[in-house]
């Protein structure tokens, strides 16, 4: 389990596409926005919470297809379903794979990128906590919706399609946290309640994409 | 005949006229794409018929 | 004899094709029955104005919108455990059925909602969530349209279904603790004191069936062209085999 962890991390590193690039879009789509509502500090206070979370969503969704289509195209996911690893793991590391590659370092520049957005002071530790605690569920619902479109070619649109509205429990909660605390509001219940839809996809999501890649696989 | 809607006549009118489109269409495209699909199947049950005649 | 029976897809089709031009005749006319007596027959609200007639269209088809979906999940599973065709086909065939109904609800709502709220839309949770059930619908349609092995796309599309019924829950209530609404509840209950007056319940009664009835009707003549389809591109294959 943690060669396939290895492995995947080096191939992940090697190629250079989901680690940089990710986050260049993430700068990207945060820099875009003040040309897209003007440079007034004040509004961009008021929405920098949630556009760092929909800008680190949709960063997240650029790598997704990556998490199986090279494995299924190469049919070392063949192999890996007849090792004696449950598929169900092999889910579950890819998934944390892709969150190590992706979701983290998102996470860890986020706060940064806040300064950019004039992000208010008390919500850059709560938009760092609540993408640390978000976004697992992000790469795990990402792996369910790569997993379902690992056999059509050109699936990156579909994939999109049908992860995002899975997102939108994550984002809600995640947003509204960040967005409460740096209002100095009471902000435990949707961060409670964001950590609980992550444990759902964590408990639930590689049951459903290992039964998924095993029906592309037949 | 007609009702007096008051003030709100085109509110009412346009969301039953809108809804009244959107049913239309589904029940239209529904029965088309069915006529449509007997049709093919049709055709091309009659011609593997007749192969099948053909070789027996 | 049991309900299995009709899974079989020569017997569904032979009994269906017995049943539809009646169940088609009878939605037709309920239906007409119910926008009639909605619109010509019912008097204005003293608050809401002639608005209210919008009611007869926007809860049946609300209900439909969110049943529809249901049915889809209870045939992915039956498809899933029993692996009757007929019942993947009836999940693909209500999904077109469930995504118009929703836009029916979303546009008849935003119409009502002009005049009553003083605005076409709001981020209410049932407006909300509405549309993200339609997210859903266009989500769940794409994946069927994009795989081409019947049997793969109907197995996919259940797992797509369930965890889709998992996570439009779970957003239903993110966007109930998200913002508070200006919906009103329920316009029906058990408890008769709550719901609407019955000079609207009866023909909005009559116009919940009669969406039933269209969305039964509906569904039957679209699981008949996927049937046909699927014996179609059967047919197709094994031509081109030879």
């Amino acid at each position: 389990m943690m060669a396939l962890l290895r492995r995947d991390l080096a191939l992940a590193l090697r190629s250079g596409g989901g680690f940089g690039l990710s986050l260049a879009f993430f700068l990207i789509v945060v820099v875009f926005v003040p040309f897209g509502v003007g440079p007034d500090t004040g509004v961009l206070a008021r929405i920098a919470p949630g556009v760092l979370w929909i800008a680190a969503l949709l960063s997240c969704l650029l790598s997704l297809d990556r998490i199986f289509q090279l494995d299924w195209e190469d049919g070392s996911l063949d192999a890996l379903a007849l090792a004696p690893l449950p598929l169900e793991g092999v889910v579950a590391m890819k998934a944390l794979a892709h969150w190590l590659t992706t979701g983290l370092p998102l996470t860890v520049i986020a706060p940064l990128l806040g300064v950019l957005l004039n992000l208010p002071g008390a919500a850059a530790p709560w938009i760092f906590l609540s993408l640390l605690v978000g976004t697992p569920a992000l790469s795990l619902l990402g792996a369910f919706g790569a997993a379902l479109t690992v056999g059509i070619r050109r699936g990156g649109l579909l994939l999109s399609l049908l992860v995002m509205p899975l997102y939108i429990p994550t984002l809600i909660f995640g947003a509204l946290t960040a967005s409460r605390a740096g209002d100095g509001l009471d902000f435990f219940t949707p961060f409670a309640l964001l950590g609980g839809v992550t444990l759902l996809a964590a408990a639930l999501i590689p049951f459903a994409a290992a039964a998924a890649i095993r029906i592309n696989l037949r | 005949m007609m009702p007096d809607l008051g003030k709100y006549a085109v509110w009412v009118l346009s969301a039953y006229g809108a809804a009244l489109v959107l049913i239309a269409a589904l029940v239209i495209q529904s029965i088309w794409r069915d006529r449509k699909m007997a049709r093919m199947l049709a055709e091309v049950e009659m011609r593997s018929v007749r192969q099948d005649g053909d070789r027996g | 004899m049991s309900i299995w029976e009709y899974a079989n897809p020569v017997r569904f089709m032979r009994l269906s094709d017995r049943v539809l031009p009646w169940l088609a005749a009878l939605s037709a006319i309920l239906m007409l029955v119910a926008l009639v007596w909605g619109f010509f027959f019912t008097p204005d609200d003293y608050r809401q104005g002639s608005t209210v007639k919008i009611i007869f269209i926007h809860v049946p088809s609300a209900m439909i919108a969110i049943n529809a979906w249901v049915m889809m999940l209870i045939a992915s599973l039956i498809w899933l455990v029993r692996r009757h065709h007929v019942s993947a086909l009836a999940a693909k065939a209500a999904a077109p059925v469930g995504a118009v109904m929703t836009m029916i609800a979303l546009v008849t709502g935003a119409v009502w909602g002009e005049p009553m709220w003083g605005t076409w839309w709001a981020w209410d949770p049932r407006l909300t969530s509405f549309l993200i059930l339609f997210l859903f619908y266009l989500g769940y349609i794409a994946l069927w349209a994009a795989i081409d092995n019947p049997d793969t796309a109907a197995d996919l599309t259940s797992v797509l279904a369930i965890v889709g019924s998992v996570f439009a829950v779970l957003s239903r209530y993110a966007a109930l603790i998200w913002n508070q609404g200006l919906h009103q509840g329920a316009s029906l209950s058990m408890d008769r004191a709550e719901h609407v007056a019955d000079v609207f319940y009866y023909p909005l009664v009559t116009a919940i069936i009669a969406f039933i009835l269209l969305f039964v009707t509906l569904v039957i003549l679209r699981t008949r062209t996927e049937i046909r389809a699927r014996r179609l591109r059967a047919l197709l294959a094994r031509e081109a085999r030879e």
